[in-house]
């Protein structure tokens, strides 16, 4: 294979020249790798956060603009829902348990340590459906304990036991909820769980902020929200009617899109390193134009010059994929497990590793992508060389 | 050969076409060469003798006429076909030595074969070849930069005459050397041609001229 030999002695004639080609494709596989990890160590971690609700239907008051995204900004406001839409969601939702809320605020000052802290009122006895009991008991009817979330409680230092002062008045912590992540029902991690009684004790009748229906069996999901929407929204759209399911798409899409995104930043950066290719390749060709002419006129055909300098550049690919592989694997490592250590402060202990078969393919993915770009971008310096006229290529100063 | 000339060329044209108007390299030529020969071509720069070297060598094709390389016709012949001829039936020397700079002399030497041969028989065919020429084995494994331009020129030679070819074609080999290297080059040619190769040889300097046994003299295309 003179003509790979003589490529590879090229390479090496420009060592400077060669090493920065490969630099821009090692930093392009990087790139696309270690993003696609993150990306895919991102959606691990919305996956976990997500709690399992499945069997959850959501009601809310109708928003004139929304996507039904939990995190869309358009979803905080006040509005609420009557006793009497709630009667007739019971009424659609049948022996399903329907379980209404409110949703409040108030300020909590635990000795000095004080601040706004999430509330969510509901009937005594469906607190203990929803909710894990992690030490001490249920809040009962009246009785002025509440229940704390258990980050808050282990942020505040709390036992059942403990005294807080919620409104002003001073409370007995009662119980712990056991952790629970992000639910599209309810997130109670960090807020305070008191019974509907307690609430509107203090605070006056009022209406729900949502109501949750808790389905027993999966398959009938579709039924009960075409039940509520049939009894509610006949005539105007009073209450929207989400399940668990699109709501976990929403999530999935979201997490998609966010990692097409970082994958195209990737692929933008190989794209520059195959232009530094493509430039390098045509330096080489327009520097080498008499010595192809002469190749050329002493027996080379066409195909042969073609394809040395398709071995450069191939070369300069493949070396660039493998190191940039290697480079991404342990990147894309750092970068998974320190995404993974920053949500969990924070979150649920959601499992941050991500599989290494998706590491590899990614790696793997960005090797292909990055080898397949040089060779693209050496295709036309070559193709140039390999038709060139020998007698004005031999001519060439 | 079966008396067959080397070389036909019959009333060969070639036009460039410009855009100040067509020129006209190569008006109506028709020669021969035969087994054997040494032939110097002779005439004043722009008057068509590099284009007369460059379609006996297979690189360029007429306009019109035809021409017979033993006997084959080239004229209508596709690139690769052409390409082939050069790899195995011609012999390229050039003024300008041409080597290729990343590989070593003997390399060099092997690379036309090499192209159709393992690279062991290569080897041995071009060291064989590079000590006809009178080259020190330590310069073999020599890069072209590392050597004089006699040096130079005995290794493109070697290269030339590594594949056997029926005919050996130098453009002015001897225009980039002073004249006693110059002289070694010549006789080294001369050696080559007495042992039976055919060689046609661009010059305008009348003493390398007179080397060759038979002079073509071309003047605006034209053999006169």
């Amino acid at each position: 294979m003179i003509f790979l030999d003589l490529a590879v002695r090229n390479l090496k004639r420009h060592k400077v020249r060669s090493v920065l080609a490969t630099v821009g494709i090692i930093i392009g596989v990087i790139a696309i790798a270690s993003l696609g990890i993150m990306g895919s160590s991102l959606s691990v971690l919305f996956g976990g956060l997500v709690s399992d609700v499945s069997d959850t239907v959501l009601v809310t008051p109708h928003l004139a603009a929304s996507s039904g995204d939990p995190f869309d900004p358009r979803n905080t406001l006040a509005a609420r829902i009557s006793e009497r839409n709630l009667g007739l969601i019971e009424k659609a939702a049948g022996q399903h348990r329907v379980i209404p809320m409110i949703l409040a605020s108030d300020r909590l000052q635990v000795r000095d340590v004080g601040g706004y802290v999430t509330m969510y009122a509901m009937p005594a006895g469906d607190i203990p459906f929803l909710l894990e009991n992690e030490a001490g008991i249920y809040p009962q009817g009246r009785s002025s304990g509440v229940m704390v979330g258990s980050l808050l409680a282990d942020e505040l230092d709390l036992h059942p036991g403990s005294r807080i002062e919620v409104g002003g008045e001073s409370v007995r912590v009662m119980g712990i909820a056991a952790e629970r992540g992000l639910g599209i029902d309810i997130n109670p991690d960090y807020a305070l769980i008191v019974t509907e009684d307690w609430y509107t004790e203090r605070h006056g009748d009022q209406d729900y902020s949502r109501v949750v229906v808790k389905v027993s069996d999966l398959s009938e999901i579709e039924s009960v929200k075409a039940a509520i929407d049939q009894q509610i929204n006949r005539r105007k759209e009073v209450v929207d009617v989400l399940d668990s399911r699109e709501i976990l798409e929403i999530y999935y899409e979201t997490s998609d899109a966010i990692n097409i995104f970082l994958l195209g930043i990737g692929a933008v950066s190989l794209l520059v390193a195959s232009v530094s290719i493509l430039n390098v390749m045509i330096i080489s060709v327009t520097e080498r134009t008499a010595e192809i002419g002469l190749m050329r006129s002493i027996g080379a055909q066409r195909r042969e010059v073609l394809f040395m300098f398709l071995y450069e550049s191939l070369i300069l690919g493949i070396a660039g994929s493998l190191v940039g592989g290697i480079a991404s694997i342990a990147v894309g490592y750092y970068v998974s497990t320190s995404v993974a250590e920053f949500l969990t402060d924070f979150a649920v202990s959601g499992g941050g590793g991500i599989p290494i078969t998706v590491v590899i393919g990614y790696v793997a993915f960005a090797m292909a992508f990055g080898t397949a770009t040089s060779i693209v971008a050496g295709f036309y310096p070559a193709w140039k060389a390999a038709h060139l006229n020998p007698i004005e290529a031999l001519r060439y100063e | 050969m079966n008396g067959e000339p080397i070389l036909r060329f019959k009333d060969v044209s070639k036009v460039y076409p410009l855009p100040a108007g067509d020129v006209v390299a190569l008006d109506h030529v028709s020669l021969t060469v035969e087994p054997g020969e040494f032939i110097a071509v002779m005439g004043p720069s722009g008057s068509g003798k590099s284009t007369l070297l460059n379609m006996m060598g297979c690189l360029d094709v007429p306009t019109t006429g035809k021409i017979y390389l033993s006997g084959q016709e080239i004229s209508r012949m596709s690139d690769d076909d052409l390409t082939r001829l050069r790899r195995d039936r011609i012999g390229f020397v050039f003024q300008q030595f041409n080597l290729i700079p990343l590989l070593s002399a003997a390399e060099n030497v092997e690379f036309p074969i090499v192209l159709t041969t393992g690279r062991e028989e290569s080897r041995r065919r071009a060291i064989e070849v590079l000590r006809m020429m009178h080259l020190d084995d330590a310069l073999f494994s020599h890069r072209p930069g590392e050597l004089s331009g006699g040096e130079q020129q005995r290794v493109a030679i070697a290269r030339a005459l590594v594949n056997d070819p029926d005919l050996l074609l130098c453009d002015e080999p001897t225009g980039n050397l002073d004249s006693k290297t110059g002289t070694a080059i010549m006789d080294l040619l001369a050696e080559e041609n007495r042992e039976g190769k055919t060689i046609v040889m661009v010059t305008h300097d009348p003493n390398v001229a007179a080397y060759a046994r038979r002079t073509i003299r071309i003047v605006d295309g034209r053999l006169i």
